[in-house]
């Protein structure tokens, strides 16, 4: 899928755009033209008198919430790590999902705006070291911000070096504490909590670890304040967001909406539907499908998204069109998923495939009128019993599926495959060649 | 019945418990192989297995302090009581005394480390639990070395049917191991 | 002060000792791993859920006072 970030028609609102206001020509930022964009960056405050920890406080008042996926406030976690001693920031630029491209699409244009986001991190949760992870095989991301942290380094911009680390490029290899595992020279599998990593992480250290957009947000806000942070979106869901938008609609890419903001209308702002709709995937692998008459009018927050059953996850909005069939696609993403566990954990291990195999034959064979029994009994067997969420994301989408799609599955259940299997596969998988097989 | 410190019965006390201690510890060994290598039947509870491992190295113990009580008391030989536990102290039939302490030491290290074990965690328990491997053998040395039984067919016998029953364990265990790949 | 239960997911290996000591709390899955039915245990099961855990080959049940998790 092509990375544009559209500087067009944005979302209504003088709001926008914020984070993508640097982004026009498909050209990377360089720090002067970054600092022409945004302003230049004060650690101490235009006056030099800010203390660090102030940092902190204004992103708890902005109530900005990590845009990784799991939403959880910017500043508590800050709060958490700072004052106990030497430090250490992670920015997870990792972006294991494959339907999100947000994440690459800032490292790639953007880089100055999110390693601003880890020195104001690191200054102030008193980090003594910075690290910017992203997956090892992607060579030209990594030259591309190796180039943007030595012309900073030449400007005297960031006291902690930001280095920039890559890690295996397994889907389970980006969880926050696979990467804390794979810093502290073991593999990038996810480790069993507590504790966590702002309790002990890189060499037992308090580690905050933030993904890239949440920095780059804390770059901004760090500008501008809490307020203005506040004066888009909703005052339960403040600011702004990235959105991956893909499937079919007619401009996929990512864009920066306000929070709150429809479904309906981030596919809008997308170009609109290019046929009919049946439903939305929202959040990725880990989201949920909503059909597409409930998802029009949800409004993109965490809490919106529950209410509406599905998830925010990490800003993805797929449109599935009619002539697809959503139990194949959801087929070919848990076959997916079931190969990308870490294998630590039985049921995960063992379930994971079991679950992945009815689905599948729910899709391709039909299922004999027990595959939709099958699949609900599996659920409760899988969701919550391993160390990560990724079993847990896998059941979701699952679920929703089987919520989303349920005339669909009565019918493959009973009549066999639909026609729509037969449609071009919409949701990207990555194919075996193209990944990073290790976890070491 | 009056104890005679220097007659017989002491010595006779002395091999005796020292067999029994190696066919607990062998019995002992064996349980632990089938902990890992988790064998239950509709008649024998995971737990059952678990549970005697742990029990029977106390008889172990038990039967060891016996073993090590009537030899040092045993006024026939003077083997004082620190050999019991520090290796090649007494000349006596040096080595193979010797070695008795030696696994005497290794036990230790292996009770008190399970003792311990919610505190070391697992990794480094598991790690020193390996040192069974050693004391088995090596008690098993110690007696058919220093035992005037050896040359007793019965004894003998014994002495076989403990190495041939844990290489029989050993190997099943390494067997269902490989099948069962990594995990 | 009550007692709850929980699973180290990456330690265990399904060895099923917990639970034939604890089948009120715990029961196995179809691949042989444990379900809590309940986190939380209830005082009168509390000794038989220590001898689980004390049980555990791999050190994988762990027997701890109960907190109150946020979800």
């Amino acid at each position: 899928m092509t990375v544009t970030a559209s500087p067009g028609p944005q979302a209504a609102g003088a709001a926008l755009p914020r984070l993508l206001a640097g982004v026009g020509r498909e050209v990377v930022l360089g720090l002067a033209e970054h600092e022409r964009e945004y302003g230049t960056l004060w650690l101490r405050g235009p006056s030099g008198s800010r203390r660090p920890e102030r940092l902190i406080d204004i992103v708890e008042a902005a109530g900005l919430t990590g845009r990784g996926g799991a939403g959880f406030p910017t500043g508590r976690k800050m709060r958490s790590v700072a004052g106990r001693g030497e430090a250490v920031v992670v920015a997870n630029g990792a972006e294991g999902e494959p339907a999100s491209a947000k994440d690459r699409m800032l490292l790639s244009y953007l880089p100055h705006l999110v390693l601003d986001g880890i020195t104001l991190a690191a200054d102030a949760v008193g980090a003594t070291e910075a690290h910017l992870c992203v997956h090892r095989h992607e060579h030209d991301l990594i030259d591309g911000l190796a180039a943007a942290v030595a012309e900073r380094r030449r400007a005297g911009l960031d006291p902690v070096p930001i280095q920039i680390t890559g890690i295996p490029g397994r889907y389970v290899s980006s969880e926050q504490s696979s990467i804390v595992g794979y810093l502290n020279g073991g593999p990038a599998k996810p480790a069993f909590s507590p504790p966590r990593p702002h309790q002990s992480g890189v060499r037992g250290r308090p580690t905050l670890v933030n993904n890239v957009e949440t920095l780059a947000h804390v770059a901004l806000i760090a500008r501008h304040g809490d307020r203005w942070f506040r004066s888009a979106g909703l005052p339960s869901a403040p600011g702004t967001m990235l959105v991956t938008v893909d499937g079919a609609v007619r401009w996929p890419g990512v864009y920066e909406i306000e929070l709150g903001t429809g479904a309906g209308a981030v596919v809008a702002l997308a170009g609109g539907p290019t046929e009919d709709l049946q439903a939305l995937l929202i959040g990725g692998y880990f989201g949920a499908w909503l059909p597409a008459e409930v998802a029009w009018e949800a409004p993109l927050t965490q809490s919106g998204m529950r209410a509406a059953g599905g998830a925010l996850g990490a800003g993805i909005v797929v449109a599935l069109p009619g002539s697809s069939c959503g139990i194949a696609e959801t087929a070919r993403v848990m076959r997916y998923l079931a190969d990308q566990g870490a294998g630590q954990c039985g049921p995960c291990l063992m379930g994971l495939p079991a679950l992945a195999g009815a689905v599948a034959d729910l899709a391709f064979q039909g299922g004999r009128g027990s595959a939709v029994d099958a699949i609900a009994a599996l659920l409760p067997l899988i969701e919550r019993r391993g160390a990560c969420r990724h079993p847990d994301g896998a059941t979701q989408l699952v679920r929703s599926a089987m919520r989303a799609f349920i005339a669909d599955a009565r019918w493959h259940d009973h009549c066999g495959p639909c026609d729509g299997v037969r449609h071009a596969p919409l949701l990207p998988i990555p194919g075996d060649g193209e990944e990073d097989r290790d976890w070491a | 019945m009056s104890f005679a410190l220097n007659g017989p019965a002491l010595w006779y006390a002395t091999r005796a418990t020292g067999l029994v201690t190696l066919l607990l510890l062998t019995g002992t060994m064996l349980l632990g192989i089938v902990t890992a290598g988790r064998f239950a039947s509709e008649n024998w509870p995971r737990f059952l297995t678990v549970g005697l491992h742990r029990n029977m190295t106390l008889l172990v113990l038990i039967f060891l302090a016996l073993h090590v009580g009537t030899t040092v008391v045993d006024t026939y030989t003077s083997i004082p009581a620190t050999a019991a536990v520090i290796p090649f102290v007494s000349s006596y039939k040096s080595p193979w005394l010797g070695l008795g302490a030696v696994a005497a030491d290794l036990l230790i290290a292996v009770m008190v480390t399970s003792l311990l074990r919610n505190r070391l965690g697992f990794r480094a328990w598991r790690g020193l639990h390996w040192l069974a491997y050693a004391c088995w053998p090596v008690a098993l040395i110690h007696g058919l070395g220093t035992g005037t039984d050896r040359r007793t067919l019965w004894v003998f016998a014994a002495s076989l049917g403990c190495v041939a029953t844990v290489a029989v364990a050993a190997t099943w265990r390494l067997a269902t191991a490989a099948r069962a790949g990594t995990r | 002060m009550s007692h709850q239960l929980r699973v180290n997911p990456i330690a265990c290996r399904g060895h099923g000792v917990c639970a034939e000591l604890l089948p009120e709390v715990i029961e196995m899955d179809p691949w042989g791993y444990p379900i809590l039915r309940s986190a939380v245990i209830p005082p009168g099961l509390v000794p038989h859920a220590r001898r689980a855990a004390a049980a555990c080959p791999v050190l994988a049940l762990m027997l701890e006072r109960a907190q109150v998790r946020r979800p």
